[in-house]
């Protein structure tokens, strides 16, 4: 029952979890920002998206039990360093204004992904009541 | 939903931040303190940051979600200026009073930024909440 169903949500169900992924990871970024020696990260959303959906060759699918996907134990392998453009003495890599764009941008990409499920659900539910 | 993860980073930020904001306030409000020795003077104090990883539920230790905690508030060590205040109740045998080693001008500078900081983390908090609420109405 649940193919037809990930099917009907496409590659959104993967990337909402990815997109709040993200999120986490930039809300450390942002929390970290006065920190001595933090590096920013970032996740890599398109290698983290294909591994997730299982389309990249090289690399198995990491499952904590069998049968079970999980996309933050996939995409933490996935995370990059920030490359800063303003590096700090304190070794800090964190910026600001880049880690709110990015947090902003995360949001909105959420919604996205959010509006085409609900899409998807809609059409579904027109389909059933006719 | 593992989004409140990132409530529990966002709030290490915002006790880090009202942290740093409370040595501020304490700094300088001590800036005129006086004493009758050395030992005894107000030295400004400083939070102490560090990265923390958060542990998820289960063995792994999460590389990504990390939060703040302060190690420790360090004293400065700037040298502590000295008075000739005879007059001073407090001034030693000698007539020196002994102030606070507290610098105004930093001590506005962390205010700025350790407010910025938790108005950031305020913000994160709010979007991620908007999110949840968004998730939660899914297929309304």
């Amino acid at each position: 029952m649940s193919a037809p169903i990930d099917n009907l949500f496409g590659v959104h169900t993967q990337a909402l979890g990815l997109w709040q992924r993200r999120s986490e990871v930039l809300a450390g970024n942002l929390a970290n920002a006065d920190t001595p020696g933090y590096q920013a990260r970032d996740v890599d959303f398109r290698a983290a998206l294909m591994h997730a959906s299982g389309q990249s060759d090289g690399l198995a699918l990491s499952t904590p039990t069998a049968g079970q996907v999980d996309p933050s134990a996939q995409a933490a392998d996935k995370l990059m360093w920030r490359n800063p453009t303003q590096p700090s003495m304190d070794g800090n890599t964190v910026d600001e204004q880049v880690e709110q764009a990015n947090f902003a941008a995360n949001g909105v990409h959420y919604q996205a992904s959010l509006a085409f499920i609900t899409a998807q659900i809609r059409m579904l539910r027109t389909a059933i009541t006719g | 939903m593992s989004m409140f993860k990132i409530f529990d980073t966002a709030g290490s930020g915002m006790a880090a931040q009202s942290l740093r904001l409370n040595t501020v306030a304490s700094n300088l409000a001590n800036a005129e303190s006086v004493s009758s020795t050395q030992q005894g003077a107000y030295r400004a104090k400083e939070p102490l940051f560090a990265a923390v990883k958060q542990r998820v539920e289960g063995a792994v230790a999460d590389a990504a979600t990390v939060g703040v905690k302060v190690d420790g508030v360090t004293e400065s060590q700037a040298a502590i200026p000295s008075r000739y205040e005879p007059g001073n109740p407090m001034a030693d045998a000698n007539g020196y009073v002994y102030g606070s080693n507290v610098n105004p001008v930093d001590e506005l500078v962390n205010m700025i930024s350790a407010s910025r900081s938790y108005q950031n983390n305020v913000e994160v908090m709010n979007t991620t909440k908007q999110l949840m609420v968004k998730t939660l109405d899914l297929g309304k």
